[in-house]
C-alpha cells in the first residue's frame, strides 16, 4: 500500500466495502442493477445496499416481491437482455427456493447455448453462523453451490477482499455465488475506498500468514479463527501458515498445494458440516497431489453434522481456536503412530 | 385483553383503516365462453391474407409433427413431444410477435420456434440429443426450449422488464402447459409481471393433460384464465384450435403490453391429439371417443372450411400447401439422416468464460483418451489392411 493510500485509509466495515463495490460498479456501468427483498428503501436487512436506491433510483435498485425463485428467474431474463443483475438473497436458508433457477438455468445457460448466452449474474448470499440468528438464519450452504458446475463460488474474509472480489464478481461474465460471511459484516479494517488496493482475481487463494510447520486451509468466516489459532500456536512451537481460499470454485490447487508441500501438514477449517462438506473435497485434492510430501493425514475441523443449532448452543458447534489447535496437535500423528 | 377491557356499547367496529380495493376485478375477468372467430360472424372481419398465411403454416406444422414423430421411430430423434392438434396455438404465437419481440417456449413448442423462422433442424437439436440448444437465442429472439416446467416464465418477465427499462418496445411471449400452471414459478412470474407492469403475454395451452393427469386433478380454478384476476391482470379464454381467434387474442395482448398496459394471461382451450411423447401410451388415461370428438374440431379443418366458404381456397391451393409441406418434410428427413458431427472436446468449451484449472486438467485427460482411442483405431485399421 502506498503512503498516500495509507494516509487516506480509515476504519471501514465489510458491509460498507460491499456497498461501495456495488455503488462503484453501478456508477461505472449502467447495466448493473441490484434487486432483492428490502434492498431499496431499507437498504437491505444488513444495510449492505444502503443508499443505492436513493442514488440510482428504484429502477436500478429494486425492492422485488417476496419470491426468491422470481428474483433470480427475472434476473436471468434481465441478463439475457444485456443487464448485469446483482441479486440479494436475504439469508442463506432463504435462497433455497431459488435453487431450481440457479441449478437448472443460471449455472448452465452458457453451456447449453454453446456460449451464445452467458449470464453475468451475481447472487449475494449472507451465510454462516455466529450472529445468534434463530433457525434458518445461519446455514453454511457453500457445498451445494460448489457441487453445481457453471457457478463460481466466492467468499471474502477481509474488508479489502469484500470490495475487490465483489467488483470482480459483478464484472464477471459468468454467474457468481458471492457468499458473505455475515458475522464479518461488522469487522473493520483500515481501508481506503478511494484508492482500493488491487485484488487478486477470482480463483486465486492467498497466504494470509506464512509458516513452516503446517498449513491451515480455510475461507470466509473461519479465516480470523485460523489467524488467531496461528498466533496462539506459536506458544506451542507451531509455526502455522494460513491459506485463505477466497474462491471455492475455481479452486486454487496451486497455492494450496505449494503451501502444503512446504509445510507437509494440513488442516482444513470451515463452519459447514464435515460430512459431505467442502473439507472432504479439499482434503482429497491435497492428498492426491501432495501425498509424498505429507507427514500426516489431512485433517478437517468443521461444524458438526447437525442442522444448524439454536443460538444459545452455536458456540459449541462452530469450530473455534481450541478445536483448530487440537487438530494441529493431532498432526503429530506420524510421530505417535510409529 | 382483560374482560373489563372488552369494547362496550359505545364501540362501533369500523373497517381496517388502510383497506380499499386496489383493482376493480370485473374488467380482468375472462369471458367464460372461449373466444372464437372461425364459423362465427367475427370471421367476416378477418384478413384473408393472414388466414392464408395461417393455413399454410398449419399444414406445414402438422407435417412437421408427423415427420418428427417418424424420426423418433427411426432412432434419429431421442424423443419428440408432438403438438398435433395444437398447431393453431403454435403458429399464432409465432405470428403474433414482431421481429424484435422474444418467444419463451417450453419443450413442446418446437413448432412455434419453427414458425418464427428457426431452422427446423436447429429446432430439433435438443430433442435429437446432439447438444442442448442448437441455436443462438439472440439471433432469433427465441429463448432455449425449457424442459423444467414454468421456469422460463420468470425469464420472460425479466427480459421484458429489462427491455422496458432500456426504453425498447419489446414484448415477451411465454408459453406454458396446463400442468405447468401449478408450478411455483408460474405464480412468481405472473406476480412479478403484474407488479412491474412488464410487457409480457403468458400463453397457456390447455391441452387437457399433463402427461396423464387431467386438468381436474391439476386445479380447482374456474379456468386457468381466471387465475389472472388474482394477480391484477386480465385473463382471456380462447378456442385454441381456431387459429384466427388465437392470433387475434394474442395480438391484442401483445399490443396492450407494447403500449405499456402490462401483462395478460391467455388460456387456449385445445387438445393434444398424439400421446405426450412418442414414449407415452395415451390409451391408459383417455378414451378414443374423447380423441375423436376433438378430431372433429381440428384446427386445419376449421380454417379450411372458412377459407373454402369464402372462396379463398380451392383444391389447387390445398394441394399446393400439402406439396409445400411434403417438400419441407423431405428436406428435414434428408438433413436429419446425416449423422451430426460432435466434438468431444466441446464438453469443456462453454462451462465458464475462461476454463478453470480443474477443467483444463480434465480436458487434458479426455484429449489423451481420444488420442489413445485414435491410435487404437489406426492400429486396428492397419491390422485389417494386412
Ligand atoms: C419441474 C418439472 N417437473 C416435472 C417435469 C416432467 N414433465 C415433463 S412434461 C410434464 C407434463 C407437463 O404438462 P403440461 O404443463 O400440461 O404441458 P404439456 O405436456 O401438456 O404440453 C411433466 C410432469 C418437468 N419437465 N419439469
Amino acid at each position: 500500500m502506498s503512503t498516500a493510500t495509507a494516509r487516506q485509509a480509515k476504519p471501514a466495515t465489510m458491509a460498507q466495502a460491499l456497498q461501495r463495490a456495488m455503488r462503484d460498479a453501478m456508477s461505472e456501468d449502467p447495466a448493473v442493477h441490484v434487486l432483492g427483498e428490502d434492498v431499496g428503501t431499507l437498504g437491505g436487512v444488513f444495510r449492505v445496499t444502503d443508499g443505492l436506491a436513493e442514488e440510482f433510483g428504484e429502477d436500478r435498485c429494486t425492492d422485488t416481491p417476496l419470491a426468491e425463485a422470481g428474483i433470480l428467474g427475472t434476473a436471468v431474463g434481465m441478463a439475457m437482455y444485456g443487464l448485469r443483475p446483482v441479486v440479494e438473497m436475504q439469508f442463506d436458508a432463504f435462497a433455497y427456493p431459488a435453487f431450481e433457477q440457479l441449478i437448472s438455468h443460471v449455472s448452465r445457460m452458457r453451456n447449453r447455448t454453446r456460449g451464445a448466452m452467458p449470464l453475468p449474474i451475481t447472487v449475494r448470499v449472507p451465510y454462516g453462523g455466529g450472529i445468534g440468528g434463530v433457525e434458518h438464519h445461519s446455514d453454511s450452504s457453500e457445498a451445494y453451490y460448489m457441487a453445481t458446475p457453471g457457478l463460481h463460488v466466492v467468499t471474502p474474509a477481509t474488508v479489502e477482499d469484500a470490495y475487490g472480489l465483489l467488483r470482480k464478481a459483478i464484472a464477471s461474465d459468468d454467474p457468481v455465488v458471492f457468499l458473505e460471511p455475515k458475522r464479518l459484516y461488522w469487522s473493520k479494517a483500515d481501508w481506503s475506498p478511494d484508492a482500493p488496493a488491487a485484488v487478486e482475481p477470482i480463483g486465486r487463494a492467498v497466504v494470509r500468514r506464512t509458516g513452516r510447520s503446517a498449513t491451515l486451509v480455510t475461507y470466509g468466516p473461519s479465516v480470523p479463527v485460523c489467524m488467531e489459532a496461528a498466533e496462539a500456536a506459536e506458544a506451542e512451537g507451531w509455526d502455522l501458515e494460513v491459506v485463505d481460499l477466497r474462491s471455492l470454485v475455481p479452486f486454487d490447487d496451486e497455492t494450496v498445494c505449494a503451501s502444503v508441500r512446504r509445510t507437509g501438514r494440513a488442516v482444513v477449517v470451515h463452519e459447514s458440516t464435515g460430512f459431505g462438506g467442502p473439507g472432504g473435497e479439499i482434503a482429497a485434492r491435497v492428498t492426491e497431489r501432495c501425498f509424498h510430501h505429507l507427514e500426516a493425514p489431512v485433517l478437517r475441523v468443521a461444524g458438526f453434522d447437525i442442522p444448524y443449532p439454536p443460538p444459545m448452543l452455536e458456540r459449541h458447534h462452530l469450530p473455534g481456536v481450541d478445536r483448530v489447535l487440537d487438530a494441529v496437535a493431532r498432526l503429530q500423528w506420524e510421530v505417535e503412530s510409529r | 385483553m382483560t374482560v373489563q377491557e372488552r369494547p362496550g356499547a359505545a364501540y362501533r367496529p369500523t373497517p381496517p383503516p388502510a383497506w380499499k380495493p386496489r383493482t376493480d376485478p370485473a374488467p380482468l375477468l375472462p369471458d367464460p365462453e372461449p373466444y372464437r372467430v372461425l364459423g362465427t360472424g367475427a370471421a367476416s372481419g378477418a384478413d384473408p391474407e393472414l388466414l392464408l398465411r395461417l393455413y399454410a403454416e398449419l399444414v406445414r406444422g402438422r407435417r412437421y409433427n408427423a415427420q418428427a414423430t417418424a424420426l423418433t421411430k427411426q432412432g434419429r430423434l431421442a424423443v419428440y413431444p408432438s403438438s398435433t392438434g395444437q398447431e393453431a396455438c403454435q403458429v399464432a404465437a409465432a405470428l403474433a410477435l414482431e421481429q424484435r419481440d422474444w418467444l419463451f417456449p417450453s419443450y413442446r413448442d418446437t413448432l412455434a420456434a419453427v414458425a418464427r423462422g428457426l431452422d427446423p433442424v436447429q429446432a430439433l437439436t435438443l430433442l435429437r440429443g446432439d447438444w442442448h440448444t442448437g441455436y443462438d437465442p439472440h439471433e432469433h429472439r427465441i429463448a432455449p426450449l425449457s424442459t423444467p416446467l414454468a421456469t422460463q416464465l420468470p425469464h420472460a418477465v425479466g427480459l421484458a422488464h429489462a427491455a422496458r427499462l432500456e426504453g425498447d418496445d419489446v414484448v415477451a411471449l411465454a408459453m406454458v402447459g396446463d400442468g405447468g400452471t401449478s408450478e411455483g414459478d408460474f405464480h412468481e412470474a405472473l406476480n412479478f409481471a403484474a407488479v412491474w407492469r412488464a410487457p409480457v403475454v403468458f400463453f397457456v395451452q390447455n391441452n387437457g393433460f399433463a402427461i396423464s393427469v387431467p386438468l381436474a386433478k391439476q386445479t380447482a380454478a374456474p379456468s386457468l384464465a381466471h387465475k389472472a384476476v388474482g394477480y391484477g391482470m386480465p385473463g382471456r379464454l380462447v378456442d385454441g384450435n381456431d387459429a384466427a381467434a388465437v392470433h387475434e387474442v394474442l395480438g391484442e395482448a401483445v399490443a396492450r403490453a407494447r403500449r405499456g398496459g402490462g401483462p395478460t394471461l391467455v388460456e387456449a382451450i385445445t387438445y393434444r391429439i398424439d400421446a405426450h411423447t412418442n414414449a407415452d401410451d395415451a390409451t391408459r388415461y383417455r378414451g378414443d371417443g374423447e380423441v375423436e370428438a376433438w378430431r372433429a374440431h381440428d384446427p386445419i379443418r376449421l380454417l379450411e372450411t372458412e377459407l373454402t366458404g369464402r372462396g379463398l381456397l380451392d383444391e389447387d391451393a390445398v394441394r399446393a400447401a400439402a406439396e409445400g409441406a411434403e417438400a419441407m418434410a423431405a428436406r428435414l428427413r434428408e438433413r436429419m439422416n446425416a449423422d451430426p458431427v460432435l466434438h468431444p472436446m466441446d464438453l469443456f468449451e462453454h462451462v465458464y468464460a475462461e476454463q478453470t484449472g480443474q477443467l483444463r486438467e480434465q480436458a487434458a485427460q479426455l484429449r489423451a483418451e481420444l488420442e489413445a482411442e485414435g491410435a487404437e483405431d489406426a492400429h486396428r485399421a492397419e491390422g485389417d489392411a494386412r
